[in-house]
């Protein structure tokens, strides 16, 4: 299964080729596909709040904005320029570290995250291991980052957001690393290529979401309320808590707070996609189109194909989650606390262990389509 | 020393000063929330250093057991409860330090030596398992170490099921601690109105 791009050996390979030794070229590669991810995830962001502001004013019957660049595309650009101009402001009675600290430790693993993240075989950061297990353990370390805001802003608003940040994260963490685990259940193995391989088979029919129906939409619940997106959105409920945690921050550390929420939805929609939709897989299988084009796999424009249609599609499938989640954002009121608790609790547990369960027992009883 | 090597070493040296002081922190520093957050700083140093053996598994385990679910617990605890109490000095706290400190050092001391004295085998890098370490860890705990796992699983249920009696107001009238009648109102309430009338 190694076909495909690999970047790093010809990058490496050219640098050896300069006369270098393999340990600098290894040095000088290395931060090379973090900028890289990390301009993706940024300009994602640009994307998404352009899309935010469109969509949210179509779904409200306005004009949304326009006059920056065409249709407004450079409206999101002129938002953070904004953001980054502003006064830094750190109230007079605020613990001044902690405020600080707090922003920084919400966005730093969202971004590191971005570390298992595919587009392709070998177009990732690392393949790691333990992959999506590294997404689990540090979107757990969130929830500290938005109590410390909470708690060093001095302001009660800000503490209860907080607070209720912290309890929704810790109860929608359970279904989602349970539904989490019967496709790895099925895949065998925790990393995402894997996952994106044993779903590659036959293009759109081995897509994880007919086998995992119930697994996808509690994934997809339990994503959104770990991004504190609309349904879910109590710790920042404006009506009650003016704006949670969110309160008091303003300029590049409210910049923080924002970018952090947006890199984490495009994330969750990414991992929605790598884990039920295919990932990169395109609903064709390649290899049946380079058979009826009678060209050889391995020949380099396939590659290069196969690359760019990778990347292509699993933009299109993150993207096509992220218009669902604002379309949701739009259209939907918000639960109340209690309620928001009880489906966590009551509702979601029960179902992805129940999901759990039945995907074990039908692993055990037909290995074939449910992974061996 | 090639770059990996020194890689590792600046890694160790800075994970280390982190847990050492931190840890320091946590036990000296006056304020709970900073010793609180201090706590999470230790617990991920901790899970550094489980990076640099070669074990990613019980690292990521140890971020989402202790940093994700334990120490956020804790400063949840210390948030829910933020009561500003004055606590009554202590008329002997320098003897009470004097002894406590003693007892660490000693407790230290014995660590140290054990450290010293005793023989590790300690396994040659080509021999770490590395990525497979996962896969070790469920055969293990499904085989061997199957029973002090389940026992562990108990332990928790049953502590699961205490907290559950003491936190439930129905299931109780009466606080067992004080004997007052408990009050059954929502825990997320303000202790004081929000618009009090100030003239």
């Amino acid at each position: 299964m190694d076909y495909g791009l690999d970047l790093e050996y010809s990058f490496n390979e050219f640098l050896k080729g300069l006369g270098l030794s393999s340990e600098i070229a290894h040095i000088i590669w290395l931060p090379l596909p973090m900028l890289l991810v990390l301009v993706a995830a940024v300009v994602g962001v640009l994307v998404t709040v352009w899309l935010e502001r469109k969509i949210s004013a179509a779904a409200q019957q306005r004009i949304g904005p326009e006059y920056a660049g065409a249709l407004g595309v450079l409206q999101p650009i002129a938002d953070g320029l904004k953001l980054l101009v502003k006064e830094d402001i750190i109230p007079s009675k605020a613990d001044g570290i902690l405020f600080t600290a707090g922003p920084i430790l919400v966005l730093v693993p969202v971004i590191l995250s971005w570390l298992i993240v595919p587009f392709g075989q070998n177009l990732l950061i690392s393949n790691v291991g333990i992959g999506i297990f590294l997404w689990i353990a540090l979107s757990s370390i969130q929830p500290i980052g938005l109590l410390m805001s909470g708690y060093a802003s001095n302001n009660k608003y800000s503490l209860l957001g907080g607070l209720r940040a912290a309890a929704q994260s810790i109860s929608y963490e359970i279904p989602l690393a349970l539904s989490v685990l019967a496709i790895v259940l099925m895949t065998n193995s925790l990393s995402t290529i894997d996952i994106v391989n044993q779903q590659s088979s036959a293009g759109i029919l081995s897509w994880n979401i007919w086998r995992q129906p119930v697994g996808f939409i509690v994934f997809w619940i339990c994503a959104l309320a770990e991004c504190e997106r609309l349904p879910f959105d109590l710790p920042e409920a404006e009506e009650e808590l003016v704006a949670g945690y969110q309160t008091e921050y303003a300029g590049m550390k409210f910049a923080l707070f924002y970018l952090g929420s947006y890199i984490n939805l495009i994330l969750s929609a990414l991992l929605v996609s790598i884990l039920y939709l295919g990932g990169w897989g395109f609903p064709i299988p390649v290899e049946l189109i380079a058979k009826f084009l009678n060209l050889p796999i391995n020949a380099p424009f396939i590659q290069v194909f196969t690359a760019s249609i990778g990347i292509v599609m699993t933009v299109l499938k993150a993207y096509l989650l992220v218009f669902i989640a604002i379309l949701l954002r739009w259209t939907t009121p918000r639960v109340r606390i209690d309620q928001l608790l009880d489906l966590g609790w009551k509702f979601l547990l029960p179902i992805s262990l129940a999901n759990l369960l039945i995907t074990a027992g039908l692993k055990l009883a037909f290995p074939q389509f449910f992974g061996g | 020393m090639s770059i990996a090597i020194t890689t590792q070493f600046i890694c160790f040296t800075a994970l280390s000063l982190v847990v050492i002081i931190g840890a320091l922190g946590v036990v000296l520093l006056e304020s709970i929330v900073y010793s609180a957050f201090l706590l999470g700083g230790v617990f991920l140093s901790v899970a550094g250093l489980y990076l640099l053996l070669n074990a990613s598994f019980v690292a990521a385990a140890q971020v989402l057991v202790y940093v994700g679910a334990v120490n956020v617990l804790i400063i949840f605890a210390i948030m829910l409860v933020n009561k500003k109490e004055d606590l009554k000095p202590i008329n002997d706290i320098k003897s009470r330090r004097v002894i406590s400190t003693s007892i660490c050092l000693t407790l230290l001391s014995l660590l140290i030596r054990v450290d010293l004295t005793n023989v590790w085998s300690l396994s040659s890098p080509q021999y770490s398992i590395g990525e497979e370490s996962t896969i070790r860890i469920g055969e293990h705990l499904f085989s061997d170490y199957l029973l002090p796992f389940e026992v562990a699983s108990v332990l928790l249920l049953m502590a699961m099921i205490g907290a559950i009696v003491l936190a439930r107001r129905d299931v109780m009238s009466k606080d067992i601690s004080t004997g007052l009648p408990v009050d059954q109102e929502l825990i997320e309430k303000s202790s004081e109105p929000l618009l009090t009338n100030k003239n």
